[in-house]
Formats: structure tokens, C-alpha cells, sequence
């Protein structure tokens, strides 16, 4: 177990931002968050997952909605630590730790919030290894374990716990409903894991692997080295394209931000084109009409100069964009994890592509 | 077509005299601590043997407001209102800030419940009754400013119109400014523009005000326009309620003018002002906007903007007698009163720069007793903060002309590492007030569409923002989309969208009096 540094905030929401994959929601509110209580000396500890006892309980705490909204009802510590002492109490016992599900965006910093209320250690694991827009594109839930049952908070003096549902898809599309109606944010727990299922089922050590990205990127800024071109030798990546945004289409339908984006070539791609199809995050991305990459593999557009990553409710018409692709980890490229993660659970007619090499597809 | 371009910056007051695309004349005079008085000394310097007749309009850009929150000056008192708890209780306005700025501007603060869903639907019902409070504590601590947020406010501003109604009834005085107005998605950085421009209306007030004095003290009869951030122009009666708008001009204006100056479209433009200098990226004779969160002062916004580079290098740029440091202290507009070479007391850039050769401007022998060692290392870090200022603002490794231009360009040496070559251009002294001459007209469309696909609503409200350009003495045929954006809103029936069309264009010849439309 160790202490998160005060400098580790900032580049835990860059490298969580970036695995982000345009979705998850910006970290910085979180951040800033979790700096102003850093002001006032609250620290948080990070516990390596082999250090839990087998029969610890752990937390997954979490925040569910589109990340627009997150931009106009800001995030809150105190609302964060509501479904957690909700479920506490639905089960008659205390967890021992508190973890993140989703590494990717602005639930990367969830559990640290959590943590600096309550004073519980952060494990250095989530559930994903990235941002997914849906719950059973987990790990536990891909393991079938139970992921039952589930708190859902809401900004107003509202909880709703789903105890039992027929399978993970239908506590999610239950979850979804309450959510629109919550006004498409609130403050999750779920069912805690066993400190045994965090070892065998958990993406491990992805803070680690958060914080490092991002100080692979702030680090290359101060050097005034290309912060995207550090980026994917570090973490074996690739950049697919660059251009120029040309056209944005979203529609917010159920609780998800879907759309298309189209990006006219720049430098190396001048006279191609790419689009990209997201919910929440990046799905899939066709060049000149050819499908290139798709989920689960991490899609992510940068601002082609700074380095800053740019989510799907943010991109604009005009920007100057670098699409980079970073592998995600081994765990999602199974058979069985593909058939929850893949372009098919998204609803497209083709198989997962890559362009990163061997990488068995 | 006869036009004089102005730029107030703030150590110089720059003119020039556009006549049918050509500059005939320009001029440059110290900055006045008025304002007033270097705008007229100016225009009676240009104007010297020309007469104000014939003259088509006069265009002011000014970095007057930028500097006054860099600098911390001039700034007014200001309260701020957000609506929207139960939501963002840990995050009030001003938390983002700078602590010092913070403490100098921050007046009251209130969060009172109220604010809307992403879909149309009230948050929880306004509290009146909390505003009306709010209004008192504000009259009470006598902030006469106040900027008003809420939550969706860019989907729905009635939360904003109906608080700013209440402000005014319990205070008839109280000038409001609106999140929704100047900002988008993204409540933080809405509510930080509508903080900074709530913290100028007291400056912006006063230097419209001198604007127009100065304009009728010369016998000006052609409308004053601000020019805006993204090159465009704004009457200043329109203008003054939203100095924001005119944060980047100065820049934006240099880096125009040098592309039409030097007739080089692509590189890097550094403008040395007095205070700064502004390292812009080019393309096709326009600066290149910035894609994220733009800090001014510090505070962090996301509005229309250029990208820009300020570093603390200017010709008035204070060095530190003891230990060199160079600023970020200027002397501004007093260059000519308290540089060294003026027969003043503080060191400065220029002086540096008059001692090591590269300069000849006050009184050489003034500052002829400078250690040699001291004066070309201290040239020597400036130049290089020059060169890594440009470097920061590359896209590509290869090298990019450097076009030189501003009162301070004599800093630039005539050969920078990751420059092609460097570019002085005729004029450069005066490159911004020749941008604010060469000013745009644009027409711009925000409106709610339905029922008629997505498509077919961006093409109705470009072909409607097109005709408000035209309408506002644009030439159609220079017509560019500058932004073409759609929100959907989810709670209103059938395919509902939010469209927002801008486009610019050059003014048409025989444009007299063009009026900047409003959406």
C-alpha cells in the first residue's frame, strides 16, 4: 500500500482520460475535486490487489451517465460516498477497500473520491482495463460473476437498489431507465467483490497503468517532444490517422451519446478520409469506407499539436486531430470476451479488426 | 472603400489608413493612461492631410481587456450566481481561479437550487426566494457586476433570463451578465468567461466611452466597430457588453495583418508588444483556433478563440537590476517615461536591446554604463524564450517562415532556430491595426429546427447566416463556414435540433454602413 502524491492527480486523469477512448467523461472536475481536498492535507492510499485477503470485500463505486451531462451537473464527493453507504447498510457489512470499474475517464478518480471521504484504500485495478458505454462489457461481469446487486444514487434524495435481475443485460437496460430519469448521471456501487475475484478476474494494476500514460505525455510536453508520438511507443500503439474534424452528428438516445464523426486527411492522409462511429466512446473507425480498427481495441482522437485527448461530446467541426490506436488488454481479445465487447455487441455485421500487429484476428 | 484600422495595445496606439485594400499611411503614438488621448492623436496624425471624409468606418481592436485581468488591473468587483444545486456543491465559481485574481475580483457567491436536465425538464425547481436573497447580500456588499450560470443553461437559458430579471427588479443598476451568452457546453468554463466578463464592464464602459469621445472629438462621422476574436467586427455599442469578445483581437488582428502585409499565409507570426509577445500558427492567412480550454490569466475557458502562445516578453518587459530576471513585469504605455533610454529609472527590454546594438531607439549614451557580459546574456534569453515560444507552437518538425511583426519585434534576431527565415514585413510595427482595418463581417444562426432532419437544418441555417452576412455588408462570393454545429434536444417531439451556423467574409465595396446582425 502506498500514498497517491499530489502530483500522481493530475496525470491519473490524463492516462485515464486517454484510455478513456473518448468516453468515460474528462476527468478533470474529478481531479479538481480531488486537489482541493488534497489542499487541505486528505491523502489517499493505493493498495496493490495482492496484498487483499481473499474474503476482503471491495467496493466497485462509480459514476453512470453520458459525459455531457458530468460537464453541467458537476461532480460532488460527498454524492459519490451515497451508494456506497447505501449498499453497506443493505448488506450489514463493511468492505475493507474501494475500486474502480472503468480505468477509462472520469471513473478512474471515482474510487479516490470515495476514498477521501471515507478514509478506505483505492485498489490499483478496475474492471475494463478502458472505458465501455455498458456493464457487462466487464471482466466480472464476462466471467460471470455475480453482479448483484447494484445502488444507484441519484443528485436529489433519491436510491434505488436492483437486488436480483435475470442477467447483467437486464439489470443494465433496468439501470438505464432509472438513470434517463435521474437525468442521465448518478453515483453507483456495485455488488463488492471478494478480494479473491479481484486477484482472478480484475484488469490489475491499471491506476498504475493510467498514471503512467500520463506521465509518458506530460513528460514528452516538457520535453517538447510529440506527446502522441510518445505515446504509442510507450504503450505499443499505433496513430491511424490525421486530419481535420469535418462533420459531427450525435444523438443522446437512451442514456447514450451515439454518433458519427468525419475527418478529412491532413500531412500523410491529405485526399482520405476517416469516419468514426461512437456510443459514449469510439466503436469503430473506417478509412475511406474500409472498416480499420474496431471495439474493443482503444480508439482515441487527439489533438493533433497538444496531445490532449478529445471526447466524443466535445470534438468539433474545424479541430486538428490525430486518431490513435492503443491495444487493450489481452483479456478482451478471448472469443467469449469478444462476443460481449466486440462490433457485433454494438450492433455491426463484422468481426473485430485491428491494426495493431498480432493480435489474433 | 476607405477604412482606418486601430489598435490600442498597451504600450503602443497603432493606426493605419486602408484605402481600396492598400495601406496609404500608418502611425503609432505612445498608449495614453486614458485611452482617449492616443486614440485622438492618432486618428490626427493619420487623418493629417486626409480629412474624414469619405470614410467608410473606423475599427478598434484592443488587448486593453486582456491585459487588465493579466496584469490584474482595472477590474471591477464581481458577484456570481449559479443555479444549480443540489448539483456541484464542491465546485463553486471561482474554484478553478487563480488565488490571487480570485481575491482581488470575487464578491459574493451564491448557489441556489434550480437548473435544467440535459433533456428539457427542470432540475428542481428554481428558488426564487434564494435569488432574491442573493440579490440583497449583492447590494449589500455594493458588487454592482454579476455573472449568472446555470445548469444546461446553452439548452435552455430560462433559468439565466428569469434570475437576471429578479437581480434587476431588486437592483435596477446591477449589470448582469448571462453564461449563455458567451459560452458552451461545459459549466465551469461558461460560468469563468461570464466571471471575467462581468469583472470588465466597468473598463469596458470607460474605454468605449473614450473610444467614442476620441472618434467625435476628430469630427468622425463613420461607425466605430470592435473587432472580435476571430477577426470579425462588432459595433461597439454592442461590443461594450462583451469585452470577452474582444480578449484575442489584438493578436488575432497582427497575425492578420501580417499574412496580408508579407503575403506569406502559412508560418508562425510573433507579435512583440510592450508586454507580450503572441506566438500564433498561421494557415491560409488565418490563425489556427484553439481546439481545448484556453486560459486567460490563468482561468480556464472554452470559447471562440485563436490559438495563442503569451509569453512575458516585451519591449517593456521589466529586468530585474539585481538578479536579471526578465518580467513578467511591464512598463507598458510608460516606456517612454521610465525605460532607461527615456531618461527613466527601470530596465528594460528595449534598453537591453538599444545597449547591444540591435535597436536605436531614446538616448544611446544612457545606457552605455551596462555591464557588456550582462547585456548580451540577458539578449540572449530573451531571443531564447522567442524560439521556444515558436518551437511550442510548431505542428511539424520542419522549419516555418517567422513572420516578425510589433513595436518589439527588434528582439527577434534575424536568424531563429526552427525558423526557415524570418519575415520583417513593411509596416510591422503597425501589422495589428492594418488586421483591424482588414476586419470581417460575419452572420451567424443559433436557433431551434425541427422536423426537418439533420441536413436540410444545417443547410437553412447556413443559407440564413449567409444572408445575414450579405445583409451586414459581407461580399457573398467571400463567404467561409467558420462553424457549423448541431445539438439534439432529446425532449422535444420529433427529430428537435439546436443549429448554429456562423460564417465570415471579407466587407463588399460598396458596404457604407455595415451593421453586425444578431441571432
Amino acid at each position: 500500500m502506498r500514498t497517491i502524491e499530489p502530483d500522481e492527480i493530475d496525470l491519473l486523469a490524463t492516462g485515464a482520460w486517454i484510455l478513456g477512448a473518448g468516453g468515460g467523461g474528462n476527468p478533470y472536475l474529478a481531479g479538481l475535486n480531488l486537489r482541493t481536498l488534497y489542499e487541505t492535507g486528505t491523502r489517499v492510499s493505493l493498495i496493490d490487489p495482492m496484498e487483499l485477503a481473499d474474503d476482503d470485500a471491495v467496493a466497485l463505486v462509480s459514476s453512470m451517465g453520458a459525459p455531457l451531462v458530468g460537464r453541467e451537473r458537476l461532480s460532488d464527493p460527498r454524492f459519490a460516498v451515497k451508494p456506497l453507504v447505501a449498499m453497506q447498510k443493505y448488506l450489514g457489512r463493511e468492505v475493507r477497500a474501494v475500486m474502480s470499474g472503468e480505468i477509462g475517464g472520469t471513473n478512474a478518480l471515482q474510487p479516490l473520491m470515495v476514498a477521501a471521504v471515507t478514509g478506505l484504500p483505492v485498489v490499483d485495478a478496475d474492471a475494463m482495463g478502458r472505458a465501455f458505454p455498458e456493464t457487462q462489457m466487464s471482466s466480472f461481469a464476462i466471467d460471470e460473476l455475480p453482479m448483484l446487486p447494484l445502488v444507484l444514487a441519484d443528485i436529489r434524495d433519491t436510491e434505488l437498489i436492483i437486488p436480483r435481475a435475470e442477467s447483467p443485460k437486464w439489470m443494465e437496460r433496468i439501470a438505464r431507465k432509472a438513470l434517463t430519469e435521474m437525468g442521465s448521471v448518478a453515483a453507483t456501487c456495485k455488488a463488492p467483490r471478494t478480494g479473491r475475484e479481484v486477484k482472478d478476474h480484475a484488469i490489475l494494476h491499471s491506476t498504475t497503468k493510467a498514471i503512467r500514460i500520463g506521465r509518458t505525455v506530460h513528460e514528452a510536453r516538457r520535453r517538447h517532444d510529440d506527446p502522441i508520438a510518445a505515446l504509442v511507443e510507450a504503450e505499443k500503439g499505433a496513430v491511424l490517422f490525421r486530419g481535420k474534424v469535418h462533420d459531427v452528428s450525435r444523438r443522446a438516445t437512451e442514456g447514450f451519446l451515439r454518433g458519427t464523426v468525419r475527418i478529412e486527411g491532413l500531412d500523410g492522409d491529405r485526399g482520405a478520409s476517416l469516419e468514426l462511429a461512437f456510443q459514449n466512446e469510439f466503436a469503430a473507425a473506417w478509412r475511406d469506407g474500409e472498416v480499420q480498427v474496431t471495439t474493443p481495441e482503444i480508439i482515441c482522437v487527439m489533438d493533433s499539436v497538444s496531445g490532449e485527448a478529445i471526447g466524443t461530446e466535445m470534438i468539433r467541426y474545424g479541430q486538428r486531430v490525430s486518431v490513435v490506436v492503443l491495444p487493450v488488454p489481452d483479456f478482451f481479445l478471448t472469443q467469449r470476451a469478444l462476443a460481449a465487447t466486440g462490433p457485433r455487441a454494438f450492433g455491426y455485421d463484422f468481426d473485430f479488426r485491428t491494426v495493431l500487429a498480432g493480435r489474433g484476428q | 472603400m476607405k477604412r482606418i484600422g486601430i489598435d490600442v495595445g498597451g504600450t503602443n496606439t497603432d493606426a493605419a489608413l486602408i484605402v481600396d485594400g492598400k495601406v496609404v499611411k500608418g502611425v503609432k503614438t505612445p498608449t495614453t493612461e486614458d485611452v482617449l488621448g492616443g486614440v485622438r492623436t492618432v486618428l490626427g496624425l493619420v487623418l493629417d492631410g486626409e480629412g474624414a471624409a469619405g470614410l467608410d468606418g473606423v475599427m478598434i481592436g484592443t488587448t486593453h481587456f486582456t491585459n487588465a485581468v493579466v496584469q490584474r488591473r482595472g477590474l471591477n468587483k464581481v458577484s456570481a450566481l449559479r443555479i444549480g444545486l443540489p448539483s456541484g456543491a464542491s465546485l463553486p465559481p471561482f474554484v478553478d481561479w487563480p488565488k490571487d485574481l480570485a481575491g482581488l475580483v470575487r464578491g459574493t457567491v451564491h448557489m441556489v437550487r434550480g437548473g435544467h436536465e440535459y433533456d428539457g425538464r427542470p432540475l428542481v425547481p428554481m428558488d426564487r426566494d434564494a435569488i432574491r436573497e442573493a440579490a440583497g447580500h449583492i447590494s449589500e456588499a455594493g458588487v454592482r457586476s454579476v455573472a449568472v450560470s446555470a445548469v444546461f443553461s446553452p439548452l435552455t437559458n430560462e433559468c439565466e433570463v428569469e434570475a437576471a430579471e429578479i437581480l434587476r427588479r431588486e437592483n435596477p443598476d446591477l449589470h448582469v451578465t448571462l453564461s449563455s451568452e458567451l459560452g458552451r457546453i461545459g459549466l465551469l468554463e461558461r460560468e469563468n468567461v461570464a466571471l471575467l466578463n462581468a469583472c470588465l464592464q466597468d473598463l469596458a464602459h470607460k474605454t468605449t466611452r473614450a473610444f467614442v469621445d476620441a472618434l467625435r472629438d476628430s469630427g468622425i462621422q463613420a461607425p466605430l466597430y470592435l473587432t472580435q476574436n476571430d477577426g470579425t467586427i462588432m459595433r461597439a455599442e454592442v461590443a461594450e457588453a462583451f469585452p470577452v469578445y474582444c480578449f484575442a483581437s489584438g493578436p488575432t488582428n497582427s497575425m492578420r495583418g501580417a499574412a496580408f502585409l508579407s503575403g506569406v499565409e502559412d508560418g508562425v507570426v510573433v507579435d512583440v508588444g510592450g508586454t507580450t509577445s503572441d506566438i500564433g500558427y498561421l494557415k491560409a492567412g488565418f490563425p489556427r483556433e484553439a481546439n481545448s480550454t484556453v486560459e486567460i490569466g490563468g482561468v480556464r475557458t472554452l470559447f471562440r478563440m485563436p490559438d495563442l502562445l503569451s509569453i512575458g516578453l516585451g519591449g517593456g518587459t521589466e529586468i530585474a537590476a539585481d538578479t536579471q530576471a526578465i518580467g513578467p513585469g511591464s512598463v507598458g504605455y510608460r516606456l517612454t517615461r521610465e525605460a532607461l533610454v527615456f531618461g527613466g529609472r527601470q530596465l528594460t527590454a528595449t534598453d537591453i536591446a538599444v545597449a547591444a546594438g540591435v535597436a536605436d531607439i531614446g538616448d544611446r549614451s544612457k545606457v552605455a554604463g551596462l555591464p557588456k557580459a550582462m547585456v548580451e546574456a540577458t539578449l540572449r534569453r530573451m531571443r531564447e524564450m522567442i524560439a521556444e515560444g515558436m518551437d511550442r507552437m510548431k505542428t511539424e518538425a520542419g522549419d516555418l517562415p517567422l513572420l516578425a511583426v510589433g513595436g518589439g519585434s527588434f528582439l527577434i534576431p534575424d536568424t531563429v532556430e526552427g525558423a526557415s527565415e524570418v519575415v520583417r514585413v513593411e509596416h510591422h510595427a503597425i501589422a495589428n491595426a492594418v488586421g483591424a482595418g482588414i476586419a470581417q463581417v460575419s452572420g451567424e444562426v443559433d436557433r431551434i429546427l425541427s422536423g426537418m432532419g439533420r441536413d436540410r437544418a444545417l443547410e437553412t441555417a447556413a443559407a440564413e447566416a449567409r444572408a445575414r452576412a450579405v445583409a451586414s455588408g459581407a461580399e457573398e462570393r467571400t463567404l467561409k463556414t467558420v462553424e457549423a454545429e448541431d445539438l439534439p434536444l432529446a425532449y422535444l417531439s420529433g427529430d428537435t435540433l439546436r443549429v448554429r451556423v456562423r460564417v465570415v467574409g471579407d466587407i463588399a465595396a460598396n458596404a457604407r454602413r455595415p451593421e453586425r446582425s444578431v441571432a
